[in-house]
C-alpha cells in the first residue's frame, strides 16, 4: 500500500518533557555518549494507489494544518513511500 | 556573538536602539538613559523592557491597587501575615497553621497555545504559592471561552481543559472548583485564571529577598531554553489581530513532573534551613528573579550569567535574562549552607548552578564572562517602573445601556402562560452557562490526596488542612462580566458578594480576598474608567464586610481589535472552618425536609441569565448588593452549621431559584414539592421574578423537622426573612405547584446533555 509520510517534531527551542526523560533514563542505564533525545511523530498516510503530486502537496497542508501543532511543532518530512 | 557591554555603550553613546519593538515608549526609553547616566547595554535594556511592561510593573493599574492596602481596619489585618506584594498572601487560619492563596491570568498563552498555555498557568501559580513556603494543597480555575456554537471554541475548550487536568493531576493536586462561563466576547480572547492554595506552619513562611551580603544566588530546576522569550511583555501587553492566531511566537512548554520533584525538593530545603530567600522565575525570568531579590532585601548582587545551565547553548545574554522556561526557581543560600542545599538537590536529581552572590552595594551586576554587560540598581528594574495616570472617561454607550432595562424593553413575561414559563425553566437550566458542567470537572481530579470535603457541584470547594483536628479552608471564585458591564462598581461588589456567600454557605467563616481583574486595554479611557470603578467597588466591599485583599493580578489587554472583553473582576473568597466534618453540603439528601428561602426576592431581572437566554438582552441595572445583610446572612449559616441544624444550603446567583432548585434535586435524586404564590405575594414580585430572579442575599436551606422550630428562632433572632416554600420528597419528581412538575430523570438529562453534546 503507498503511503505519505509525514513526520513531526517538537520546535527545535521548546522543551521536549518526553524526551528529556528518556534521555536521563538511557544515561541512568549506561548509555553516556548520549547527550540528549528528541521525540517527534511519524504519522502515516495511506493510499489507494501512489498519490499523485497534487495529492502529496495537499498532504503537506494537512500536516502543517491539521497533523501538528504549528505553535510548539515542526513539520520535518512529508514523503512518499511505496512498499 | 556580539556583546554589547557597559564599557561599549559609554563608547558607542549614541547607538540606535530597538526599544519601540521591545514596547517601551520614548519617555520610558530616556528615563532608563537618565537612571543609568547613558545608554542601557542591549541586556540592559530587555531588563527594563520586560520588567516596565503592564504585566511586570503593573504601571496602568498601581494607583488604583493602592486602595486595597488603604481602605482596611486594624482588625482586618489581623489574620494577615503577608500582605499584597509578595508573590501571595498569608493568612493564619488558627492552631499555629496559615494558608497562602493567589489566582492569576494565562490568558493570551490560552488563545495561541490552549493546552500548555493552560498547563504552564497552574504551573506558575504553584510555584507562586511554593514560594511562601507553602506546600501547595488545591487548584481551582475560572474560566471564559467564547460563544458555544463557534467553531473555534471547541479548539480553545479541549487545549485549556486538557492543560489544566494534565498540569493538575500529574502534580497530584486535587482542582476544587472554579468557574467555567461561555460568551461571545470571550471569542478572541478567553480567559484563563488559575488559583492555587498552599498551607504551612507559621514559622516555615519564606519572603522573596536577598539580604545578607555574601549568601550565594542560586538558580535551581529546569535548565533554560527559549521558551517565551518576552512571552510575558509582548504577549500581554499587546492584542490579538481580528483575524486570529496569526503571531506565533515561542510558548512555554510545561513538565509537571519537574515541577512535582521541584516542590518536594524545595520543601525540602525549606525544612533544612538551607534558604534564606527564595523566588520562583516566572514572568521575565532572572531579570524578575535577580532584581527583585535585590530589591527586596535592600542588597545588590553579582551574577555571572554564564554559569546558568542551558538547554541550548545558541542563547544571547539578553534571551538569557528574559527566557521563560518553566520549572526554575532562585535560592539565596548562605555559604555555610551550600553543602547541605548540594545534597538535598542532588538527591532529587536537580540540576543547580551557583550564579554569584549578594553584595554590599545597591547594584545588580550581570557578567558575561569577563565582560559587564549590567550595571543597574536593582530597585528601578524591579519596583520603581513607570506609574501612569491614565485618562479615565465613562464610555458614551453606558447611559443608553443601563436604560435598556427589562421593564424598558417590555421583554415578554410568561407568567400567566405555565406552559411558557415552564419551558423558559428548562431552557435557561440547559443553557451552556447554567447546565451540568461535570463534563469539564469530571476530567479534573478532584479528590487526590484525600483532603478535599467539598468541591464541583459544592457552591465553593473545601479542602481540609489539618488531619488531626479537621481544621480546614473554604474557597470560592466568583465573577459576572454582565454585570460588570452595565456597572463596574456594583458589578465587582456582586462578585465579592457571591463569593462571600457561596463560602459562608459551606459553614466556613469568610476571612480573606484575593483578585484577578481581566480588563480591556488600558489605553482606551473607558476600559481605565470600568478599572477604577471595579477596584474602587471591591475596596470599599471588602472594607464593609471586613475581610482584607491579600494580593492579586491584573490582566490588560483582553481584547480582539478594539472590542475589549467585559470587565471581569474575578474575586475569590477565602473561609476558614474548624473542622471540616461540621461542613453544610449542597443538594438534597433526606425526605421530609423542609425548604426554606432565606433572604428578599425582588424583581431584579437586568443582565440575568433569564434576559440573555430568553431575549438575548444585555441592559438596566445589575441587582442591588447589601453587604451588611450578606454579613448577618453569613453569621446564621455559621452559627446554624455549629449547631448542626442545616441539611444542605444552596446559595442563589445565576439563573435565581430555577437553577438552585436544579442542582438540589439533581445532586442526590431526591425530589421535591415546592410553591411560590407565597412568595410572590410576601415579596409583591410576579412567577418570572420569583424564578430567574437574580437578587442577591438569597440561601436555599433544607432542615430536617425535628430542628425546624430552632432554625425558624435562629433566623427570626437575627431579623433574616426566612420563607418555608417546599417539602422534599421521593418521588422522583420536581414539581412546583401551579407551574409544572417534572420528572428528575427528565430534568437530569436536559442539565446534564448540553456540555457533550457541544464538544464531546
Amino acid at each position: 500500500m503507498p503511503k505519505i509520510i509525514v513526520q513531526v517534531m517538537p520546535k527545535q527551542d521548546l522543551l521536549d518533557p518526553q524526551g528529556k526523560a528518556v534521555a536521563r533514563a538511557l544515561e541512568r542505564s549506561g548509555h553516556k555518549a548520549i547527550s540528549a533525545v528528541r521525540i517527534g511523530k511519524r504519522i502515516e498516510l495511506h493510499y489507494a494507489t501512489t498519490p499523485t503530486d497534487s495529492q502529496l502537496q495537499e498532504a503537506r497542508k494537512i500536516a502543517e494544518s491539521f497533523l501538528s501543532n504549528g505553535v510548539i511543532e515542526d513539520v520535518v518530512e512529508v514523503s512518499i513511500e511505496q512498499d | 556573538m556580539i556583546i554589547d557591554t557597559v564599557d561599549q555603550s559609554k563608547i558607542e553613546a549614541g547607538k540606535e536602539q530597538p526599544w519601540a519593538a521591545l514596547g517601551l515608549k520614548e519617555d520610558e526609553y530616556n528615563s532608563i538613559k537618565e537612571i543609568l547616566g547613558r545608554r542601557p547595554t542591549s541586556s540592559e535594556l530587555a531588563m527594563y523592557s520586560v520588567m516596565w511592561s503592564e504585566h511586570c510593573s503593573y504601571k496602568s493599574s498601581k494607583i488604583y491597587l493602592r486602595q486595597f492596602g488603604e481602605k482596611v481596619t486594624p482588625e482586618m489585618k489581623k489574620r494577615l501575615l503577608v500582605g499584597m506584594g509578595e508573590n501571595a498572601g498569608v493568612v493564619d487560619i488558627g492552631e499555629g497553621l496559615a494558608v497562602t492563596f493567589k489566582v492569576e491570568s494565562h490568558n493570551h498563552p490560552s488563545y495561541i497555545e490552549p493546552f500548555q498555555g493552560a498547563a504552564t498557568g497552574v504551573g506558575g501559580i504553584v510555584r507562586d504559592i511554593l514560594t511562601m513556603g507553602a506546600r501547595p494543597i488545591a487548584v481551582m480555575d475560572q474560566l471564559r471561552f467564547g460563544a458555544p456554537e463557534h467553531p473555534d471554541t471547541a479548539r480553545v475548550v479541549h487545549g485549556v481543559v486538557d492543560g489544566i487536568s494534565f498540569y493538575g493531576n500529574c502534580l497530584g493536586l486535587p482542582n476544587i472548583g472554579g468557574e467555567t462561563v461561555f460568551d461571545k466576547v470571550y471569542q478572541g480572547n478567553p480567559l484563563v485564571n488559575a488559583l492555587s492554595i498552599g498551607a504551612l506552619k507559621h514559622g516555615d513562611l519564606k519572603l522573596a529577598k536577598a539580604d545578607k551580603a555574601g549568601d550565594l544566588v542560586i538558580l535551581f530546576g529546569a535548565r533554560t531554553g527559549a521558551d517565551g522569550i518576552g512571552g510575558v511583555s509582548v504577549l500581554a501587553s499587546e492584542t490579538f489581530d481580528a483575524d486570529g492566531p496569526s503571531r506565533r511566537p515561542a510558548v512555554q512548554v510545561g513538565d509537571p513532573f519537574a515541577e512535582k520533584v521541584l516542590i518536594e525538593c524545595c520543601l525540602e530545603l525549606f525544612a533544612a534551613g538551607c534558604v534564606s530567600g527564595i523566588q520562583d522565575l516566572g514572568g521575565a525570568g532572572i531579570s524578575c528573579a535577580t532584581s527583585e531579590l535585590a530589591s527586596n532585601g535592600g542588597k545588590g548582587m553579582k551574577v555571572q550569567l554564564k554559569k546558568v545551565l542551558l538547554r541550548d547553548e545558541s542563547l544571547t545574554p539578553e534571551e538569557i535574562l528574559m527566557s521563560e522556561s518553566q520549572e526554575r526557581m532562585m535560592a539565596i543560600v548562605p555559604k555555610r549552607h551550600l553543602r547541605a542545599f548540594k545534597k538535598i538537590v542532588d538527591r532529587h536529581e536537580v540540576e543547580y548552578s551557583v550564579l554569584g552572590k549578594v553584595i554590599n552595594k545597591d547594584r545588580l551586576l550581570i557578567y558575561w564572562g569577563e565582560q559587564e554587560i549590567v550595571n543597574v540598581p536593582p530597585r528601578t528594574v524591579a519596583h520603581d517602573g513607570p506609574v501612569y495616570e491614565r485618562p479615565v472617561r465613562k464610555p458614551k454607550w453606558q447611559a443608553p445601556l443601563n436604560a435598556a432595562s427589562v421593564q424598558a424593553q417590555g421583554l415578554y413575561r410568561a407568567n400567566d402562560n405555565t406552559t411558557d414559563l415552564a419551558a423558559q425553566f428548562v431552557q435557561i437550566i440547559s443553557s451552556p452557562n447554567q447546565a451540568d458542567k461535570s463534563y469539564i470537572t469530571g476530567q479534573f481530579d478532584r479528590y487526590v490526596g484525600g483532603n478535599t470535603a467539598l468541591a464541583y457541584p459544592d457552591g465553593a470547594g473545601m479542602i481540609r488542612v489539618s488531619e488531626e483536628t479537621g481544621l480546614g479552608v473554604a474557597l470560592s471564585t466568583d465573577a459576572n462580566g454582565r454585570y460588570c458591564q452595565l456597572d463596574p462598581y456594583q458589578g465587582a461588589r456582586l462578585a465579592l458578594a457571591e463569593a462571600y456567600r457561596n463560602v459562608a454557605t459551606s459553614g466556613a467563616k469568610p476571612i480573606a480576598v484575593t483578585n484577578c481583574l481581566n480588563f480591556g486595554s488600558p489605553e482606551n479611557s473607558g476600559v481605565m474608567w470600568q478599572f477604577k470603578q471595579a477596584t474602587t467597588g471591591l475596596a470599599d466591599g471588602c472594607l464593609e464586610l471586613g475581610i482584607p485583599v491579600t494580593g492579586g493580578n491584573v490582566s490588560f489587554y483582553n481584547q480582539t481589535g478594539d472590542v475589549a472583553i467585559f470587565p471581569t473582576p474575578v474575586v475569590g473568597v477565602l473561609g476558614v472552618i474548624d473542622d471540616v466534618a461540621r461542613r453544610i453540603p449542597s443538594g438534597w439528601q433526606d425526605e421530609g425536609n423542609n425548604i426554606y428561602l432565606l433572604g428578599i426576592t425582588k424583581d431584579e431581572l437586568d443582565g440575568s441569565v433569564w434576559s440573555e437566554v430568553i431575549h438575548d438582552h444585555l441592559g438596566g441595572r445589575p441587582p442591588a448588593v447589601d453587604l451588611e445583610f450578606e454579613k448577618r446572612l453569613a453569621e446564621l449559616l455559621h452559627g446554624a452549621s455549629l449547631q448542626g441544624l442545616v441539611a444542605s444550603a444552596t446559595d442563589l446567583s445565576e439563573a435565581g431559584l430555577a437553577q438552585a432548585l436544579t442542582e438540589s434535586v439533581l445532586r442526590f435524586n431526591m425530589g421535591a414539592r415546592v410553591w411560590i404564590s407565597e412568595l410572590c405575594e410576601r415579596d409583591g414580585i410576579d412567577k418570572t421574578s420569583a424564578l430567574f430572579s437574580e437578587s442577591t442575599g438569597r440561601i436555599l436551606v433544607s432542615v430536617g423537622r425535628e430542628d425546624d422550630v430552632k432554625f425558624v428562632g435562629l433566623c427570626d433572632a437575627r431579623n433574616i426573612p426566612v420563607l418555608r416554600i417546599g417539602v422534599t420528597d421521593n418521588t422522583g419528581e420536581l414539581e412546583i405547584q401551579d407551574l409544572a412538575t417534572w420528572k428528575l430523570d427528565e430534568l437530569r438529562t436536559s442539565w446534564v446533555a448540553t456540555l457533550p453534546e457541544l464538544f464531546g
